[in-house]
């Protein structure tokens, strides 16, 4: 299912972002990358746009792009689960615990 | 918005070199709403400076911020910058950030960045913080808005330590923490160099990153870590079709193929995804407890549930823009009457203690009522801007966008385009600088392109002359009054006319690419009267210094044009009044003068021969050499064709319901003894001045407003066909018809 599919109060959760190169990044920027827990809060009135919440932060996209974002329902326990950034999330969370990795300039 | 291909986007060496060794130069950056303007505000006070942003008309406010550093005063040179999500960009304007960060593009270059984050929104700011430690520039976090955030307050130290930068609690809005911020500026600047973030990124990437990384000039890759940075940078910015400035060609081709090359894998989710994983991993550290559903947030969505409701949250909307409208439209009537008192009050001053001579009338009717022309938009540009400021400031003005994005896409316009239309209804050039609130070029221009079509107060004393002399106040069916009912129906052409033209200038004359909408609907906040004031004082300010002597000298020059040559006797004022509004406060002699001998002096003027010559093109559409003559009159203000037509009639000061003109303009006969003017010739001059861009102020805040010729240019080549063709089609369409 994707984004625009979602009722209104529905918990889901980003598999995968398709879009226009630049608008898809900063969709991606604004926090919804894959394994992320979205709330859709509410439509406009006219229908459009749709109110997300993305990592305790507000986002409204049209329901032509929401269409774009396909989501599983539910909360992911965690980030760690989703095939992709699991590698990742783990190295980084290994260095963020000695404070950020530094490398000489 | 094509591709410019600068020569050279490195800094100037010395420009930077001065920037320390002198005042050192802090640049505040961070998401948008996240106070970063009330912080500037509160650390620099009254003393901002507003300019531009070298090749680009977004504003670089800069001011001056006094340290106590042991006793000794340090004064430091604050930038605000604009805010911006991510330091990835796809077109010129969110390129700023970054060349303000590293001091590129003429910019200088700063000694440290102060990035402001929400600290109820700690998750999203982080992801731009990220990239700036990315870059190996000094950075000191501001943890903005922490009264909001008393129940679940983040840990300063935790996030200092994760960082690796110094972090301060602040309010900017209250005022808590500035001292301390003000402490850790002057600690900070005293910093040695930072050693950059290095995230690790899929091993894939970071060979892509070195074959980026080699392909950068020169300027590029100062350090390790920058090249590193900028090679990520240019790999999540660089596309096919971006709009970015002063991009190396090769690099660009070498971004590309990258890209070209990366096959199934996803180049932007690998970098945003492991940036958001050091961030997800480390945020239980932050606060004491992690919240997917801020208070904050939930207290915002029941004011919304009110305010964005299908039938109240509408209701509350038209009744929030009609106080709007009604605000600009008729309460700033006191103080635009009292501004042309003014006016008059000094001519009338000059008039009496000096000797009639042509200086005394430069002085009375071109220079005084040129800048009382010029003043006369102060009190609807302060009441515009009060109101977006007090929108802006509460949150409300994102929901009018989210509100009526739903009929502004359709005209192929933003949400935040609905103010400035709206207060076009009130006056085109307030309109005009309100469009400043859209981030986007392109948007920005679209706007300002229709908003003069819109019916703006100048021209209901044209209708109402019009209307009053050519149509009769007779009733429709019995009940319905012409007058009102052509008057109601100017108001909706124009409106069709300005939707029609947004949606066909979108997709020729203003194409550039349409981005889908991004908004953030940030949670309700009390507005700041100071900021609202200060901002609405910088606006004014701003007029006034850019636009206001280019319309001054057109005035004059307008005055000029009606007034020479001189006839050789005179016995009455010669000139027309050009101050806005003639509402008969000169000399009531004057009022009583018996119509002059003819012809009248404005006949025998260049302004009354261009009038006469351009009349054979003006005939088709009903228009003799008098109203011609107006028309050039009401360059300077629309409402100036009435004085105009008064006094090619010998009326002084003439307004919009003097018998007399009324009287002159329907007994008026053609050569063949019938009535020169009919209603049909009426109605196709009110279509004229609906679509005609008669107004050298709209004209030269366009030219401010978008730094260029080209555009003023052919908004009013593309207005003034608009409206020949369309007053064309009414007179002959009308002919035809036997009216």
């Amino acid at each position: 299912m994707n984004l625009a599919q979602t009722r209104i109060g529905q918990i889901v959760t980003v598999a995968h972002v398709a879009g226009e190169g630049s608008f898809r990044r900063r969709l991606m920027e604004l926090g919804l990358v894959p394994g992320t827990r979205v709330e859709v809060i509410g439509v406009a009135p006219l229908g459009d746009p749709l109110e997300l919440l993305v990592r305790g932060s507000s986002l409204s996209i049209r329901r032509a792009e929401a269409e774009g974002v396909s989501v599983s329902l539910g909360e992911a326990a965690s980030a760690e689960r989703v095939p992709g950034t699991a590698g990742r999330a783990e190295g980084n969370s290994a260095l963020a615990a000695r404070g950020l990795a530094r490398s000489a300039p | 918005m094509t591709q410019q291909q600068l020569p050279s986007v490195s800094a100037p060496r010395a420009a930077a070199a001065q920037g320390s060794a002198e005042t050192p130069l802090v640049l505040l950056v961070g998401n948008p709403n996240t106070g970063k303007t009330t912080l500037f505000n509160r650390l620099t006070g009254q003393n901002a400076r507003i300019g531009n942003y070298p090749g680009i008309t977004v504003e670089r406010r800069s001011g001056d911020l006094t340290l106590d550093a042991d006793g000794a005063q340090r004064t430091v040179c604050v930038v605000d910058v604009p805010g911006a999500y991510s330091l990835s960009a796809r077109s010129a304007e969110e390129q700023i950030a970054l060349s303000a960060v590293l001091g590129w593009a003429e910019n200088p270059r700063p000694d440290l960045c102060i990035v402001v984050v929400d600290a109820g929104q700690l998750a999203r700011n982080l992801y731009l913080v990220t990239q700036l430690l990315e870059l190996d520039v000094q950075v000191l976090l501001a943890l903005n808005m922490i009264d909001e955030v008393r129940d679940n307050p983040p840990n300063v130290s935790e996030l200092s330590r994760f960082l690796g930068v110094p972090c301060v609690a602040t309010d900017a809005r209250h005022g808590t923490g500035l001292s301390e911020l003000k402490r850790a500026i002057g600690a900070a600047l005293a910093l040695p160099p930072r050693t950059a973030l290095r995230i690790a990124y899929p091993s894939a990437l970071e060979s892509d990153l070195e074959r980026v990384a080699a392909a950068l000039p020169s300027e590029w890759s100062e350090s390790k870590a920058r090249s590193r940075a900028l090679a990520l940078w240019a790999l999540t910015s660089i596309e096919v079709d971006d709009e970015l400035q002063g991009i190396d060609p090769a690099l660009r081709a070498r971004c590309l193929s990258v890209r070209a090359q990366a096959d199934a894998r996803d180049i932007d989710q690998e970098v945003i995804a492991a940036r958001y994983a050091l961030i997800d991993a480390e945020l239980p550290k932050l606060y004491p407890r992690l919240e997917a559903h801020p208070k904050k947030r939930k207290t915002s969505e029941r004011v919304d549930r009110v305010l964005l409701h299908p039938v109240f949250g509408f209701a509350i909307f038209i009744g929030l823009m009609l106080l709007m409208f009604q605000s600009l439209f008729s309460w700033s009537d006191p103080a635009i009457r009292l501004i042309e008192f003014c006016t008059s009050a000094c001519a009338n001053f000059v008039e009496a203690h000096v000797p009639e001579s042509i200086v005394r009338d430069l002085v009375t009717r071109g220079v005084i009522g040129g800048v009382g022309n010029v003043v006369v938009f102060l009190p609807q540009i302060l009441l515009l801007f009060f109101c977006i400021g007090i929108l802006e400031d509460s949150g409300y003005m994102a929901r009018v966008a989210f509100l009526m994005d739903r009929i502004m896409k359709a005209l192929g316009l933003h949400g935040r385009a609905f103010v400035p239309m709206l207060s076009g209804f009130a006056c085109a050039v307030p309109a005009i600088l309100a469009t400043r609130t859209m981030e986007r070029q392109r948007d920005r221009l679209l706007t300002m392109l229709v908003v003069p079509l819109m019916t703006c107060s100048a021209r209901l004393p044209v209708y109402t002359l019009i209307i009053g002399a050519l149509f009769p106040p007779s009733r429709l069916f019995g009940w319905l009054p012409v007058q009102g009912l052509l008057m109601i129906a100017m108001y909706l052409f124009s409106t069709f006319i300005t939707l029609i033209a947004a949606g066909v200038l979108g997709r020729t004359a203003v194409k550039g690419r349409r981005i889908p909408l991004i908004l953030e609907l940030p949670p309700y906040r009390l507005p700041s009267l100071t900021g609202t004031l200060s901002m609405m004082w910088r606006r004014a300010a701003m007029f006034l210094k850019e636009a206001g002597s280019g319309i001054l000298v057109f005035t004059i020059l307008l005055w000029a044009l009606l007034s020479f040559p001189r006839p050789a006797q005179l016995d009455q004022p010669s000139a027309p009044a050009i101050a806005i509004h003639q509402q008969g406060t000169l000399d009531p002699a004057q009022q009583a003068h018996a119509p002059a001998p003819q012809p009248s002096p404005i006949e025998q003027s260049y302004g009354g021969r261009l009038g006469k010559a351009i009349e054979p093109v003006l005939r088709p559409l009903g228009f003799d050499w008098k109203i011609g003559v107006g028309l050039i009159g009401a360059f300077a203000a629309r409402e100036v064709f009435v004085s105009t037509l008064g006094l090619v009639y010998g009326i002084g000061d003439a307004d919009e319901n003097t018998t007399p003109l009324r009287d002159k303009i329907r007994q008026e006969q053609a050569a063949d003894g019938s009535p020169a003017y009919s209603p049909l010739m009426g109605l196709s001059l009110m279509v004229f001045f609906a679509l005609s861009c008669q107004c050298v102020s709209t004209l030269m805040v366009v030219h401010r407003e978008t730094r260029s010729i080209r555009w003023p240019l052919f908004m009013f080549g593309y207005m003034t066909t608009l409206a020949y063709v369309a007053s064309l089609l009414v007179y002959q369409g009308g002919r035809l018809l036997g009216f």
